[in-house]
C-alpha cells in the first residue's frame, strides 16, 4: 500500500468546531485575568502546589499524548515497519499540537514568564536542576517536529525544490525525533525522583524514568488509535482496521509488561499495604491500574483486537490509565506537608479544556486543509490530482517524510 | 518619650555647653579629677547616643549640691542586679550613688539596719513625697495577699504600692522587675507578677536583664536627672538607647551566622573557633539589647555571654529568657520580612470549590458517556475497509 496524503476537504465550521471554539474562547478569558491579575487570580496554586493541573495534565500529559509521532517514527524508521507509514502524519501533527500546547502551558504557568528564556542563556543556565533537561529537551523537540512536519506545508505550496533539499539531512532530525522524547519522557520521572518522601511510596521509585518513559510509549500507542478511529467516524473515512489491530496487540503487551513491572516494583519496596489503606491515593492507585489491566484483558484475545468497538475502548481506558498515572505522580500522591491543598479552580479547568479544544480545532482544520491523512489510490484522487502531483513531481505524494 | 516624672530639684536651664563651676567639678564622683570627671561624663553622653558636648551638662547634674533621693525596694530578687552594679568601675557605682544621688533607702547598701532604717525609709519618702526616684529590684509575689515576701512585717506589694504613690519616677531594674524573671517562670507558686502590674498608674522604665549592665541603668538615670525627662522608651518601656537594636545585628559572630558556619555542639571545632551559636540556641537573634556593643566588666569588648561561647539566653526580652527552652532555636526577628511585604508562604488554596467538582464531573461523564456512545455505535457498524460511506457528502462539500 502505498502511503497518499491528501487534504480532506469540506466546511470547517460544525456544531462541535463552534463548542470547542467557545471552549477557547472561556480559556482565554480565564487567561486574560492570570496575565493582568496573577497567577493567584485564576489558580489555586500555592508554595506547597506550584504545579496543578495547567502542569499535570496540560504538559505532563498533554506530551504524553504527543508521543504519538514519536512511537510512530520508532516503528517505522527505526524498526523499519513500513507498514504504518499511513499513521506517521497524523501522529506527528498530534505530537506538534501536543508539544507545542504544552510549551505555551507552561509559559502561561511560569510566574515569571518573561524571563523564561533566560534558561536557552548558556551563561544563565542552572546546570544542577533537572528540569532544565526536561525544558530544553521539549523545546528542541517542537522545532524538530516542525521540521518532521515541514513536508506537509511544502508539498501543499509545491515548494518540491526545498523538499528534496530538506529530505537529504531529513533523516538527522527524524533521528533526534527519536531520541529526544525518549530523553525528556523518562526526565519527567526524574524531576519526581528528586522530591523524595514527598511523593507517595506507591509511586515514588527509582524506577520513575522508566515508568514515565513506558507510559510515553504505550500512550502514544493509544494516541494513535484513539485519533485514527476518531477521524474515522468524525471523518466518515474507513479505517486502517487491519494496521491498527496490529498496533493495539504491540500496546497491549507493552502495557502488560509495564503493570507487571509496576506491581513488581511496589511490591519489592514493601508498599503494597498502602494501597489498601482506605486513601484518596489507594483509590486512585487502584483506578489507575485496574483501568490498565481491564484494557489490557480486553484485547488479549488476538481476535478482539480488530474488533473496533474494542480497539477503541482499550485506546481510552490506556489513555484513561496513563492519564491517572501522571496526574497521580505529579499531583495526587504529591505531599508537600504542612497541610497544603490543591484541587484546581474552575479557571484552571476551562483554561486546560480550552487548550485541549484548541488543540482538536486545529486539527481539523489542518487535515482539511493540509495533506495529513492518508487515502488509498481512490476515484477521488484520480478525479482530482493534487497540485504537487499535477505539476509532475514524483516525490510530492510518495511518503512523507521518509527519508529516500 | 514619658516627659510626665519631674526631678524634685528643677536646677536652672543651662545649655549644654555652658560650664558650670568648674572647681566643683573637683573631687566629684569619689575624687576625680577635674578631667577624669569630664571624661566619665563624656563617655555617660556617648552611651546615651548624645552629642559629647552634653558630658558638660551631665558633669553639671552630677555636681548638683542637693541630690535627688533614691528609694530602692527589693521584692523576690537575688541581688544580682546590685551586685552587677556594684561592678561598675570608672568610676565605681558606690561613690556615683552616694555622691550623686541620695540613696536614701537600700538593703544591701543601707548604712544602718532594721528599725533605725526604716525609720529613715519613711522620714525621707515625706519629706520629699512626690519627688524621688523609686527603683524596683526583684518581682513582686501577689498569691494569698503577697504575704510570701515581707519586709518590716509589711508585704512587699503593699510596700510598692505605697512608695509609688510618691514616686516622681519608678525604674523596674533587672528581668525579674521588669518581666516576673525566674519566681514568675512555671508554675509561678507565689503568683510573681513585674513592677509594671502592681503599678500601673505611672510609666514604670524597665531596665532588663540578669542582671541588666550597669550602665544602661546609670545612663537612665543621669538621663533623668540631665534632661527632667525619662530617654525614649519603646513599647515595652525599656529605654531606647540600649534596647533599641537585636543583640543579632551588633553581634561579633554576625559574619559567621550570615557564612552558615554554625557550632553544633559545646566544644566542638566550630564552637572553639568561635562560630555562630545559633543551632545551640542563641537567642541573640530575638533579643533586643546593646550587650556585644558594651559588654560587660570593663575588660574589653568580648566580655559578654556569647563573646564567651555562651548562647544569648534572652534575659532582657519577655517571653524569651526563663521562659523558651534554652537549646531551642530562636526565631530570627531580623530576617522576618514586616507585614507589608507579600507573605513567602502563600495559602491562598481555597481546596475544592462546588463548582470546580461539578465542571471536573461533568467533563468526566461527557467522555465516559461520549466515548461509550462511539464504542457502541462502533460495534454495532463497523466502518468497512477501503471505500468509506460518507466519501460522497465529502465530494459535494468540496
Amino acid at each position: 500500500m502505498t502511503a497518499r496524503h491528501a487534504p480532506l476537504g469540506g466546511r470547517f465550521i460544525s456544531l462541535p468546531v463552534v463548542i470547542m471554539a467557545l471552549f477557547a474562547m472561556v480559556a482565554g478569558f480565564y487567561l486574560y485575568h492570570r496575565f493582568v491579575y496573577g497567577l493567584g487570580s485564576v489558580t489555586n496554586l500555592s508554595d506547597g502546589y506550584p504545579w496543578g493541573i495547567w502542569i499535570a495534565i496540560d504538559l505532563v500529559v498533554g506530551t504524553a499524548l504527543g508521543c504519538a509521532g514519536y512511537v510512530m517514527a520508532l516503528m517505522v524508521y527505526i524498526l523499519n515497519k513500513g507498514e504504518y507509514h499511513p499513521l506517521v502524519r497524523p501522529a506527528i501533527l498530534a505530537s506538534l499540537f501536543g508539544y507545542g500546547l504544552g510549551g505555551i502551558a507552561v509559559m502561561i504557568d511560569l510566574g515569571r514568564y518573561w524571563q523564561g528564556y533566560n534558561m536557552m542563556l548558556p551563561w544563565l543556565t542552572n546546570v544542577n536542576s533537572v528540569m532544565l533537561e526536561t525544558a530544553l529537551c521539549i523545546a528542541a523537540y517542537i522545532t524538530v517536529l516542525m521540521i518532521e512536519f515541514s513536508p506537509v506545508f511544502l508539498e501543499r505550496l509545491g515548494m518540491t525544490r526545498v523538499r528534496e533539499k530538506l529530505n537529504r539531512f531529513l533523516f538527522i532530525i527524524i533521528a533526534l525525533g527519536v531520541l529526544l522524547p525518549t530523553m525528556h519522557q523518562s526526565s519527567m520521572g526524574t524531576i519526581l525522583v528528586v522530591l523524595g518522601h514527598q511523593l507517595s511510596p506507591l509511586w515514588q521509585t527509582p524506577l520513575l524514568p522508566l515508568f514515565f518513559l513506558i507510559s510515553a510509549l504505550f500512550m502514544g500507542f493509544a494516541i494513535v488509535i484513539f485519533e485514527a478511529v476518531m477521524s474515522s467516524v468524525g471523518f466518515r473515512r474507513p479505517l486502517e482496521g487491519e494496521v491498527l489491530g496490529k498496533l493495539t496487540g504491540i500496546m497491549a503487551w507493552v502495557m502488560l509488561g509495564y503493570l507487571v513491572l509496576r506491581f513488581l516494583d511496589v511490591v519489592y519496596r514493601g508498599s503494597f499495604g498502602l494501597a489498601f489503606d482506605g486513601s484518596t491515593q489507594a483509590i486512585m492507585f487502584w483506578l489507575e491500574n485496574l483501568t490498565a489491566v481491564i484494557a489490557v484483558a480486553l484485547v488479549l484475545p488476538k481476535a478482539n483486537r480488530f474488533k473496533p468497538h474494542l480497539m477503541f475502548v482499550c485506546a481510552c481506558m490506556i489513555l484513561v490509565s496513563g492519564t491517572i498515572y501522571r496526574v497521580n505522580c505529579y499531583l495526587v500522591g504529591y505531599d508537600p506537608g504542612d497541610g497544603f491543598l490543591y484541587f484546581p479552580t474552575v479557571g484552571e479547568i476551562m483554561v486546560t479544556l480550552g487548550i485541549f479544544s484548541l488543540e482538536i480545532l486545529l486539527y481539523i482544520a489542518f487535515v482539511k486543509n493540509l495533506p495529513i491523512l492518508h487515502t488509498p489510490q481512490s476515484a477521488y484522487e484520480e478525479e482530482h490530482p493534487h497540485p504537487a502531483e499535477a505539476s509532475g513531481s514524483a516525490t510530492g505524494s510518495a511518503g512523507t517524510a521518509r527519508p529516500a | 518619650m514619658v516627659g510626665a516624672a519631674t526631678r524634685p530639684d528643677p536646677r536652672p536651664a543651662e545649655s549644654p555647653d555652658e560650664f558650670g563651676d568648674l572647681d566643683g567639678y573637683v573631687g566629684a564622683l569619689g575624687g576625680l579629677t577635674r578631667r577624669d570627671f569630664l571624661k566619665f561624663c563624656t563617655g555617660i553622653a556617648a552611651t546615651l547616643g548624645l552629642s559629647p558636648a552634653f558630658g558638660v551638662t551631665i558633669a553639671n547634674a552630677a555636681t548638683s549640691p542637693r541630690r535627688p533621693p533614691v528609694i530602692w525596694i527589693s521584692a523576690q530578687e537575688c541581688t544580682g542586679c546590685t551586685e552587677s552594679l556594684l561592678r561598675a568601675y570608672h568610676p565605681t557605682i558606690e561613690s556615683l550613688i552616694l555622691d550623686h544621688i541620695s540613696l536614701d533607702y537600700h538593703e544591701v547598701l543601707c548604712a544602718g539596719a532594721g528599725h533605725q532604717a526604716e525609720e529613715f525609709k519613711h522620714r525621707s519618702m515625706e519629706e520629699n513625697w512626690g519627688q524621688y526616684v523609686m527603683v524596683v529590684d526583684g518581682s513582686i509575689p501577689t498569691r494569698d495577699g503577697g504575704i510570701y515576701c515581707k519586709i518590716a512585717g509589711e508585704t512587699v506589694l503593699d510596700i510598692a504600692r505605697h512608695t509609688a504613690e510618691g514616686a516622681a519616677a519608678v525604674i523596674a531594674i533587672g528581668s525579674c522587675a521588669a518581666w516576673g524573671g525566674i519566681p514568675a517562670s512555671d508554675p509561678n507558686p507565689t503568683d510573681a507578677r513585674p513592677a509594671s502590674d502592681i503599678i500601673t498608674d505611672k510609666p514604670v522604665v524597665n531596665i532588663p536583664g540578669c542582671p541588666p549592665n550597669p550602665y544602661n541603668f546609670l545612663a537612665t538615670v543621669l538621663h533623668f536627672l540631665t534632661f527632667n525627662e525619662l530617654p525614649g522608651l519603646d513599647e515595652k518601656n525599656r529605654p531606647r538607647f540600649a534596647y533599641g537594636r537585636l543583640i543579632h545585628e551588633n553581634c561579633e559572630r554576625r559574619p559567621h551566622f550570615d557564612a552558615g558556619r554554625f557550632a553544633r555542639e559545646f566544644g566542638d571545632p566550630g564552637h572553639r573557633q568561635g562560630w555562630c551559636l545559633y543551632q545551640l540556641g542563641c537567642k541573640g537573634p530575638e533579643t533586643y539589647a546593646n550587650c556585644p556593643a558594651i559588654g560587660f566588666n570593663d575588660v574589653g569588648e568580648s566580655a559578654w555571654p556569647v563573646g564567651i561561647g555562651a548562647p544569648c539566653f534572652g534575659c532582657t526580652e519577655q517571653g524569651i529568657g526563663f521562659t523558651k527552652s534554652l537549646h531551642s532555636l530562636s526565631s530570627v526577628q531580623s530576617l522576618t520580612p514586616p507585614t507589608a511585604f507579600p507573605r513567602i508562604v502563600e495559602t491562598s488554596d481555597t481546596g475544592i470549590t462546588p463548582a470546580a467538582a461539578a465542571l471536573a464531573a461533568g467533563i468526566g461523564g461527557a467522555a465516559i458517556g461520549a466515548g461509550a456512545v462511539l464504542a457502541s455505535r462502533l460495534a454495532k457498524h463497523a466502518p468497512a475497509e477501503g471505500e468509506g460511506p460518507g466519501n460522497e457528502g465529502r465530494r459535494e462539500d468540496r
